[in-house]
């Protein structure tokens, strides 16, 4: 079905295990070769006492960083959990992006990922012991060096000294250090002697982010590299049948025109030539099934799949639902509708590739190494040995970067053309071409005792599987990407939560928090509606259910203090609440709202209770919450992407209109000291400021919308 | 056809058909690749320049549209890269995945050029046209206000 399905099978069979979180054990010693590294390379030999580490004989020093920079901050708080034990400060380091290799596997995922909002789960002992084992092997060279007792031994800031003021530099005593066994259990820092870890630390990358140097894909020169242009199917899915390049091959700057499975690309000697040439194609498509699909229709399809098809069950049921709510003294039933949405990250999909003869090299932006490599060396018969792969900055991920359809046609343009090309698609190309946020109907339905307390709870989600397209995760199977948060820490005593998985025709990728948008999003507009049904206030109607959840009641207690819960506000305002938990961290959100002159929601402000566990660097936490909160509140208010006739009809930023400036909303953030373990913070807030914004809207105009977007349009309507 | 214009402080002979965008000769032709292709239709702001001191979305000004002006790129900001605004750039830790910021510090830096002690509402109107799929909106406004200060305290 798709080139993913490449993936090594033990990739695939451990990322299906993916929601248990486990620690794979290492595997260290092994050196790889020096990817990249162009300082560490000039710096004469470099050794390599684990996976992780790699020191010069000058006492440069280079982490290797498996995880990519799109923005969530992981080349400075990878660094940091590996620097925290290597006893040596940022400004010591280089970062390098790890190729792909097994040892650099993100053993939530099973690949080398990043996503699901895992690197720092994935990394918490992993990098830390890499950085120990390190620290620990220099100190035993020192220590054999010196015929001393390692114990008298202290590494720090890149020395290592000893009795009667012995010095020796980490590069100095890199060479032995390396040639030394592994320690398989190096003894770890107690957390409370912590000096990196956990302390606001500022961002490896932002001094080339402002100058004008941060290279990501779309920057990347290959000596003799082309430029191409790529003309894709209107429909998602259809062929090339026949084309005319006549025109474009006339054009200045042409070098060719060639045809490949997705399309017919344009190879010029810039990329506006080749971008010019391509608008001048003639191609004849056959548009295929997709030609059938509208928007619309998915949603009503999906909705007819939730009444007919035999569902998946989520989690044990508890109790007897049926009995339950046949003796409740109210039954409450709700449906939730999420649209399709677009990634669009800013920088447009792009790769570099350099084919040649059995070797290839593949630079840019990707989500995932391994994927890259697998489906390049699939669509064009050779061995993902032979692939070299340089990750980038993405400009950008979202999610979208997981998908590897531009890696591919990259490569097989350089391919038919026997030189290096870089592929970038046009922002039309990216919108119309997306792996798409798949369309979700929940279902849900309560009962309620005589005092409004919930005595039973029937979820159903329908929507589909991105685990199917992707890693062939097999039919009638729970897909934990669709179940996320569909079951809320409330204490509900009897209890059923069904999935029904329905392929709605598009194609459909993970979006930033994936299934936490649709089910909490339910879960939460739908306990707002169970308050108002009981007549009782919505935070305290959900702290009344969290007895023995600390965790969930005390994110709730403080995000309601923060905002100031049930004090009175400004005329023509209101305020929402919505609690979660995703990705082990727990978060509770509030949004004050107003409706502008146009009868548009505008979000002043929303407050944030977070405990994330433990943080690695607290600053980055509160720049993924301000970040997510922006890029839920797009969705919750403002875009979403349509079909007709298979066409995608939003295709640029001014039809899909991401938050600007000027709606931002102010973001306060309390941030719980917590010492559970680490949580992931990329994405929940993200699926979070959906339901409060929509609380709140009804709390102030009356009005329930339980579809997205919530519009002026739908605001009227309702 | 050559069109000839000064980046940056430079004099510079571009050689790219006379309708390209200025964004693409600044990119691929001179090698400046901070500014960057966000939408190629001015709605994203990532592609702001200077022109002439005034901020223009580059992948709408077509090469010969400059000709025998001075363009600025990100590039051009300051020398050291210590523009109050990029040292409240790193100060704030604005950038997220970063890929916008060279359009967000050029239309910041032509809004402190004309008013460096802008209020929200001139912070609105100035970069309300620069998108940020990251949501570094409010680091971006607080930065701008305090190299708006640094300015005032040097002036």
């Amino acid at each position: 079905m798709n080139h993913q399905q490449t993936v090594a099978n033990t990739s695939r069979r451990a990322f299906l295990k993916t929601s248990t979180a486990a620690t794979g054990g290492l595997i260290m010693g092994v050196s790889l070769p020096l990817l990249g590294a162009g300082a560490a390379q000039a710096a004469g030999t470099v050794h390599t006492p684990n996976a992780w580490v790699h020191i010069a004989d000058d006492n440069r020093i280079t982490l290797m960083v498996a995880r990519s920079e799109m923005g969530q901050g992981v080349y400075t708080s990878m660094s940091m959990l590996i620097a925290e034990e290597l006893n040596v400060g940022l400004k010591q380091v280089q970062v390098v992006a790890a190729p792909p290799a097994a040892v650099y596997v993100n053993a939530l995922l099973g690949a080398q990922i990043t996503g699901g909002s895992t690197s720092v789960r994935d990394g918490w002992d992993k990098l830390r012991v890499a950085g120990a084992q390190v620290r620990q092997m220099l100190l035993q060279a020192a220590a054999n060096q010196w015929g001393v007792d390692v114990a008298s031994l202290k590494a720090d800031q890149g020395m290592v000294t000893g009795p009667s003021g012995r010095k020796a530099s980490y590069g100095q005593l890199a060479e032995a250090a390396a040639k030394l066994p592994v320690p398989e259990k190096p003894a770890l820092k107690d957390p409370k002697d912590f000096v990196l870890v956990g302390k606001r630390t500022k961002r490896i990358d932002t001094p080339a982010k402002v100058n004008g140097t941060a290279e990501f894909g779309i920057d990347v020169k290959l000596p003799g590299m082309v430029y191409a242009s790529l003309a894709q199917c209107p429909v998602i899915g259809g062929k090339v049948l026949s084309f005319d390049a006549a025109q474009a091959k006339s054009l200045p700057g042409v070098i060719d025109v060639v045809q490949i499975p997705d399309g017919v690309a344009v190879v010029a000697a810039s990329w506006w030539q080749a971008k010019k040439a391509r608008d001048t194609l003639t191609i004849q498509w056959d548009e295929g099934a997709g030609a059938q699909l509208s928007s619309e229709g998915m949603i009503n399809s999906t909705r007819a799949a939730a009444a007919s098809a035999k569902p998946i069950e989520i989690a044990k049921p508890q109790g007897d639902v049926a009995a339950a709510l046949k003796g409740a003294a109210k039954v409450v039933e709700a449906e939730y509708v999420q649209p399709l949405q677009a990634h669009v990250p800013l920088e447009p999909m792009n790769f570099t590739a350099h084919v040649t003869g059995d070797t290839i090299l593949l630079v840019g932006p990707t989500q995932f190494q391994q994927g890259a490599q697998g489906a390049v060396a699939a669509a064009l018969g050779v061995k993902p040995e032979a692939i070299t792969l340089k990750t980038t900055y993405l400009g950008g991920g979202f999610g979208r970067r997981l998908e590897l359809d531009f890696i591919v046609q990259a490569a097989q343009i350089s391919k038919a053309v026997n030189k290096p090309v870089k592929l970038v698609w046009t922002r039309e190309d990216d919108f119309t071409h997306d792996f798409y946020r798949p369309v979700a109907v929940n279902q849900l339905k309560a009962g309620l005792d005589a005092s409004g307390k919930p005595v039973a709870m029937h979820f159903k989600v329908a929507s589909q599987s991105v685990t199917q397209r992707a890693f062939g995760l097999p039919a009638n199977t729970l897909d934990p990407f669709m179940a996320e948060a569909s079951v809320p820490g409330y204490n509900i005593p009897n209890t059923q939560h069904d999935l029904v998985i329905h392929d709605a025709g598009l194609r459909v990728g993970y979006w930033r928090a994936v299934s936490h948008n649709m089910n909490a999003f339910a879960n939460e507009s739908f306990i707002d509606e169970l308050a108002l049904a009981a007549g009782q206030d919505p935070y305290r109607y959900r702290l009344s259910l969290l007895e023995g959840k600390p965790r969930f009641a005390n994110v709730l207690k403080l995000a309601a203090e923060k905002a100031g819960w049930g004090r009175p506000l400004a005329k023509g305002r209101a305020r929402g609440i919505a609690l979660m938990e995703g990705y082990d961290t727990y978060m509770a959100q509030v949004a004050e709202v107003s409706l502008n002159d146009a009868g548009e929601v505008h979000v002043h402000r929303v407050t944030v209770a977070v405990d994330p566990g433990h943080m690695v660097n607290p600053d980055t936490v509160e720049a993924q919450i301000q970040s997510s909160i922006v890029f839920g509140m797009g969705a919750a208010l403002k875009h979403q992407i349509t079909l007709e006739a298979g066409r995608v009809q939003q295709t640029n930023y001014n039809t899909f209109q991401p938050v600007r400036m000027f709606e931002a909303p102010k973001v306060d953030i309390v941030l719980v000291q917590s010492q559970e373990k680490p949580g992931g913070i990329g994405e929940p807030a993200t699926a979070v400021v959906g339901p409060a914004i929509a609380n709140a809207v009804a709390a102030l105009t009356g009005k329930r919308i339980r579809r997205l977007p919530i519009t002026a349009e739908a605001l009227k309507q309702a | 056809m050559s069109v000839q214009f000064k980046i940056n402080g430079k004099p510079v002979t571009a050689q790219a058909e006379t309708d390209t965008p200025l964004l693409w000769v600044i990119r691929d032709e001179l090698g400046l690749t901070g500014t960057k292709f966000g939408c190629g239709a001015a709605l994203c702001g990532a592609c702001t320049v200077h022109v002439n001191g005034q901020p223009a979305r580059s992948c709408q000004t077509p090469l010969s549209a400059v000709a025998g002006k001075s363009v600025a790129t990100v590039e051009g900001l300051a020398k050291t890269a210590n523009h109050p605004l990029q040292v409240a750039w790193l100060k704030h830790e604005v950038p997220q995945c970063g890929y916008c910021q060279s359009g967000q510090l050029m239309s910041a830096a032509a809004l402190l050029a004309r008013n460096n002690n802008p209020s929200d509402a001139d912070i609105d109107a100035a970069m309300s046209g620069n998108l940020c799929r990251c949501g570094t909106y409010n680091r971006v406004r607080a930065a701008i206000k305090d190299a708006g200060a640094m300015m005032r305290n040097k002036a």
